[in-house]
């Protein structure tokens, strides 16, 4: 039976895990890889770097630590942040990513979508959806999550999909950070129109929020802060999932 | 120790699996040298992507022929995912004509809810065999695609998906190959890593 994924999310920045609240007062936490290495031992079911810094030599740095962590890491590895275009996924990936994820560059340029799934295959091509509630709806957002774009999240959901995307990482932007559980009605809405496994991310404050998470559809629940701070472990989420009748891998 | 002879068709990610295999102290050479593949002893056919494109640059570069002559030759052939795939006779996936190692045909994954098959499944064995020693198991799987082998008896072991069960681990004669992702697989994968490595001697 296919599991119900855990995933904890972290922070890279120049290639180093940082931490800090909504990208501010970002602290220097080691080394991503160490960490990597260390939640895939605890039993996570894949890694998410979000790579959260500009510039060349920053991506340079990036791609050495996915080198790295490719070599020491025996559970799948999704980086995004910074995804332009082909040719950083492709980066990505030849360093030793299994997938890759697109935001901003998506939005700005769909058929960028149909480009990566054609050439590198659905199945590594992850899209992230930032959303936020405007009247009843939910609008798709660019540029982590400061850039509203007039798309509606559900609709952009399906093009993507259609387009060839392999997995969707939706974020709710207006539960992220608040340690309030996800915005279930956005992982239901988007995991009922989509066919592809849907990853949900933003507001987990511990670990019946992301059993709900996984119980209103998503395939995946994505957490940062509750497991870096020590609130939340694997084994503590893992078994909240299977008292709730889904199943997990132990 | 003996060497592994990865088949290198550019299709990305080699990194993994090389790390994943030295682990396991095989001595490992990465190579799209034709003639380097012909000669090996161990042969393995990794791949993500779409199979298309994989076969064209397989023909292209006469590592197709490679490979067959080498499993010809009597060389332990070792197919990972899309390398699974590729040894078949033939893919749905942009009706591609493939290797032609294993019988049977590779059709889209059209029954289930949630596709690709993307996550961990139970990988549970069909008969017994060297691979079966190290099953059953749980893998990472990331894919769209299965295989049917034209012959149940190529048919390692399985894994179920919304209802329906494929063929997860295939085997004929000296030629093996997994659909999910050894490398990927945490402790479990390493194991079966070991014994899809070891079980053609005993073929």
């Amino acid at each position: 039976m296919l599991r119900r994924r855990i995933i904890p999310c972290l922070d890279v920045r120049r290639g180093r895990l940082v931490k800090g609240v909504r990208f501010r007062d970002l602290r220097d936490c080691g080394d991503p890889v160490d960490a990597a290495a260390r939640y895939a031992e605890s039993g996570a079911d894949e890694i998410v770097w979000l790579n959260i810094s500009a510039g060349e030599e920053a991506w340079a740095e990036l791609l050495r630590a996915v080198e790295r962590a490719a070599r020491r890491v025996d559970v799948p590895l999704c980086v995004g942040g910074g995804v332009d275009g082909l040719e950083r996924a492709r980066d990505l990936l030849l360093a030793g990513a299994d997938k890759v994820s697109v935001n901003t560059a998506a939005l700005d340029r769909p058929e960028l979508v149909s480009d990566l799934a054609g050439r590198l295959g659905s199945q590594c091509v992850v899209v992230a959806v930032d959303a936020a509630r405007v009247d009843g709806s939910w609008e798709a957002h660019a540029s982590a999550g400061r850039r509203p774009t007039g798309r509606d999240a559900i609709a952009w959901s399906r093009e993507v999909v259609e387009r060839g995307a392999g997995e969707l990482l939706v974020t709710s932007i207006d539960a992220d950070g608040g340690h309030a559980g996800y915005d279930l009605d956005l992982v239901a809405a988007v995991s009922g129109a989509v066919s592809v496994p849907v990853v949900a991310s933003g507001g987990a404050g511990g670990p019946a929020d992301m059993a709900a998470a996984l119980a209103a559809g998503a395939q995946a629940a994505l957490a940062a802060s509750i497991f870096h701070d020590g609130e939340a472990t694997m084994a503590g989420v893992k078994q909240e999932v299977a008292a709730c009748g889904l199943p997990v891998r132990s | 120790m003996s060497t592994v002879t990865v088949v290198d068709h550019g299709a990305g990610n080699l990194r993994s699996l090389r790390a994943a295999l030295e682990r396991l102290g095989e001595d490992v050479r990465i190579t799209s040298d034709p003639s380097a593949v012909e000669a090996a002893a161990v042969v393995v056919v990794p791949g993500v992507g779409a199979a298309g494109p994989a076969m064209e640059r397989l023909r292209v570069t006469g590592l197709a022929r490679a490979i067959r002559t080498a499993a010809a030759g009597g060389a332990n052939v070792v197919g990972i995912c899309l390398g699974l795939q590729l040894l078949f006779d033939r893919s749905d996936e942009g009706d591609t004509k493939c290797l032609g190692l294993l019988p049977g045909a590779v059709h889209r994954i059209d029954w289930a809810g949630t596709v690709p098959h993307m996550g961990w499944n139970d990988v549970t064995p069909a008969r017994g065999d060297a691979l079966a020693d190290a099953l059953p198991a749980v893998c990472y799987f990331a894919h769209t695609y299965v295989a049917e082998p034209e012959d149940g008896r190529d048919v390692l072991a399985t894994t179920e998906l919304d209802g329906r069960t494929f063929a997860s681990a295939v085997a004929r004669g000296r030629v093996a190959a997994v659909q999910f992702h050894p490398e990927r697989s945490g402790p479990a994968g390493r194991a079966l890593l070991a014994a899809l490595l070891r079980r053609g001697d005993a073929a």
